[in-house]
């Protein structure tokens, strides 16, 4: 059985359709990159998953409904890692982390809390900066810290909202090669939104690609990365290339004609 | 893979924050003993704490004859400690109020007085002292009218947040619009107002503990004792809200229902205390900041650190303005002003290099 499974996810804002018959499965393990442009609806469709927002159609969690499950419950399934657009409180890191046990704890701190909290600060290898305000770490450091309160958090399905989207060459390898070894040792099924198309070539398993709310193609990315489907996508002309087995897509210019960019 | 990685950090953190309640509750005890010595009547500060404890346990406490002849206990009890009582619950009240509207609104503005709560109370108070209507009449008009209004304000920003979606843009910017608008109204209401009426709807707006009385005492420590334990068990939510909606939700936390609660309680509060003391500014929005900056945004002490912060703030207040002017009470509300301004400047400059 999928881990999650979503099946026909529409969500509109007032009048306006965002998501528009959404359908994929997840197994544990699994990597799944959400690709497409600007207001494809991507972050609409992460939030759906963790019912921030309250979809039409079906959305299971290891087979259950989503629908018939509590916040608390759906809490301890599913971590979301919001956009990172600097923190807004001003705790210390540990507590920030410490925030993901908040589906599990009491009033009080336990033994087990703690715990979670330690393993998670040292496997994104951040325990240094226990002590420190969030407010005061570089976009690299905040974002390993929202994956560990993520991670604190126990959830086998992981969410994240453009995890790469402020960090640099390197903290973008890093994060996502962490994010793909995650899913492998823990088994966990991660669902990322993602930019980069190379990025996410190289480290998703799969990719959904997204235009005005609704699945234009979904598949491993050397099956689905094509210079067709970027120009689909985003009415971008590009060469795509083969770097070891893995797509490279090198962007060209617009397309010119308006007309060739259809959705297949 | 067992860690321990910042375990002991974490625990130092706690450590402060159990170390700074405790020396807030020895403070706020001494600084308790100071002012009950304050009045026309001479006591020392050991004498204070033996007529209160004369008060409590009259068979235990053996008073010596100078404090029965000038009748010490019957002035501390009848004329001084539940206006030093009163000055700890409002300031405790009145800090918790701000930290939870800070925490939820995640606006570091945010307190009874940029949301239009205080205004409205002051515009209640004023349509009972310059137009003598209210709901209640007697000598509780004011005091109902300026509740009343209160509780209205937040009903009406709750009221705009549920039409306009629970966000806490919406709610600042609604509770600064009631702000004007309450504002509006008492200056009309005091541009039509003969001169000794609106000069009572000034001194109102002051802020004093002059008006304290047990019974009034009572009243609101009832409602502080009822609703601070509440915040306290949902002290969680405040901390998953702190990190933003979104956030909170996906960690478990219902959010517009927990953001419509700790308001209400907040407001409702705010409402009890001003309603009886005019507005005392500046205490909500002064001692959760100091509080924040020593011991962090961890809501489950958060909340009590900067309540007894806020008590011993306006009793350090009164007892100044009772002392600053020989012969003259200045208002207690113009001296938290003078006091907390400074005091917060101060710190907020030393924190930008910190």
């Amino acid at each position: 059985m999928p881990l999650l499974c979503a099946r026909g996810v529409s969500f509109a804002y007032r009048n306006r359709r965002v998501l528009e018959d959404v359908s994929f499965t997840l197994d544990a393990g699994e990597v799944l990159g959400l690709v497409g442009p600007n207001g494809s609806g991507k972050t609409t469709l992460i939030r759906c998953l963790d019912r921030i927002l309250e979809p039409e159609g079906s959305i299971r969690l290891d087979g259950r409904d989503m629908r018939s499950m509590s916040r608390p419950e759906i809490a301890r399934m599913v971590a979301y890692v919001p956009q990172n657009r600097g923190v807004p409180g001003s705790s210390t890191v540990f507590e920030t982390v410490l925030m993901g046990r908040r589906p599990h704890l009491r009033w009080s701190v336990s033994e087990e809390d703690k715990q979670a909290v330690s393993d998670a600060l040292s496997l994104l290898g951040i325990g240094e900066f226990a002590a420190r305000r969030t407010d005061r770490l570089s976009g690299g450091e905040r974002q390993r810290v929202l994956i560990a309160r993520a991670l604190a958090q126990d959830a086998r399905i992981l969410l994240l909202d453009e995890p790469t989207s402020a960090l640099d060459m390197r903290n973008q390898i890093e994060v996502m090669a962490l994010l793909a070894r995650l899913a492998e040792d823990q088994q966990l099924a991660v669902v990322t939104a993602i930019h980069d198309l190379n990025l996410a070539a190289r480290y998703c398993h799969r990719l959904l690609i997204l235009k005005e709310g609704r699945v234009i193609g979904s598949g491993t990315p050397s099956s689905l990365l094509t210079s067709g489907m970027v120009r689909a996508a985003y009415g971008v002309e590009a060469a795509v290339k083969d770097e070891m087995g893995v797509p490279y897509v090198v962007p060209i210019r617009p397309s010119e004609n308006e007309n060739l960019v259809k959705t297949p | 893979m067992m860690t321990d990685t910042g375990r002991q950090e974490y625990a130092h953190l706690t450590g402060k924050r159990a170390f700074f309640i405790t020396g807030l509750i020895l403070i706020l005890i001494a600084l308790a003993g100071v002012a009950v010595t304050l009045g026309s009547a001479d006591l020392s500060v050991a004498d204070s704490y033996r007529a209160v404890l004369a008060g409590l346990f009259p068979d235990a406490v053996d008073l010596p004859d100078r404090m029965i002849e000038s009748n010490a206990v019957g002035i501390v009890w009848g004329w001084r400690l539940h206006r030093v009582l009163f000055a700890v619950v409002a300031g405790f009240g009145l800090a918790i109020a701000g930290s939870v509207m800070q925490g939820v609104l995640r606006n570091p503005l945010a307190s009874p007085f940029t949301l239009g709560i205080a205004s409205a109370a002051s515009c209640g108070a004023s349509v009972a002292i310059i137009l003598g209507t209210g709901v209640i009449s007697g000598s509780l008009l004011i005091i109902g009218n300026a509740f009343l209004f209160a509780m209205l304000a937040s009903a009406a920003i709750y009221g705009m947040a549920r039409l306009r979606g629970m966000e806490s843009e919406t709610l600042i910017l609604a509770g600064i619009a009631l702000m004007y608008l309450f504002s509006a109204v008492t200056s009309l209401l005091q541009y039509l107002g003969t001169a000794d009426k609106v000069q009572e709807v000034v001194f109102w707006m002051f802020g004093s503990l002059d008006k304290s009385s047990w019974p009034k005492l009572g009243i609101v420590s009832v409602v502080v004792v009822a609703v601070v334990p509440i915040l306290l068990w949902r002290a969680w939510d405040l901390n998953a809200l702190a990190e933003g909606d979104e956030v909170a939700a996906s960690l478990g936390v219902p959010v517009e229902r927990s953001m419509a609660g700790f308001m209400l309680a907040a407001s409702l509060i705010t409402a009890v205390i001003i309603c009886f003391t005019g507005t005392i500014g500046f205490i909500g929005l002064v001692a959760p900041h100091i509080t924040r900056m020593v011991i962090g945004t961890d809501h489950r002490t958060l909340l009590p650190a900067s309540g007894l912060v806020g008590a011993v703030l306006l009793l350090g207040a009164d007892c100044l303005a009772r002392t600053a002017i020989p012969g003259t009470i200045i208002p207690v509300g113009i001296m938290t002003a003078f006091l907390g301004i400074p005091f917060f400047l101060y710190l907020f400059m030393k924190r930008r290099d910190g």
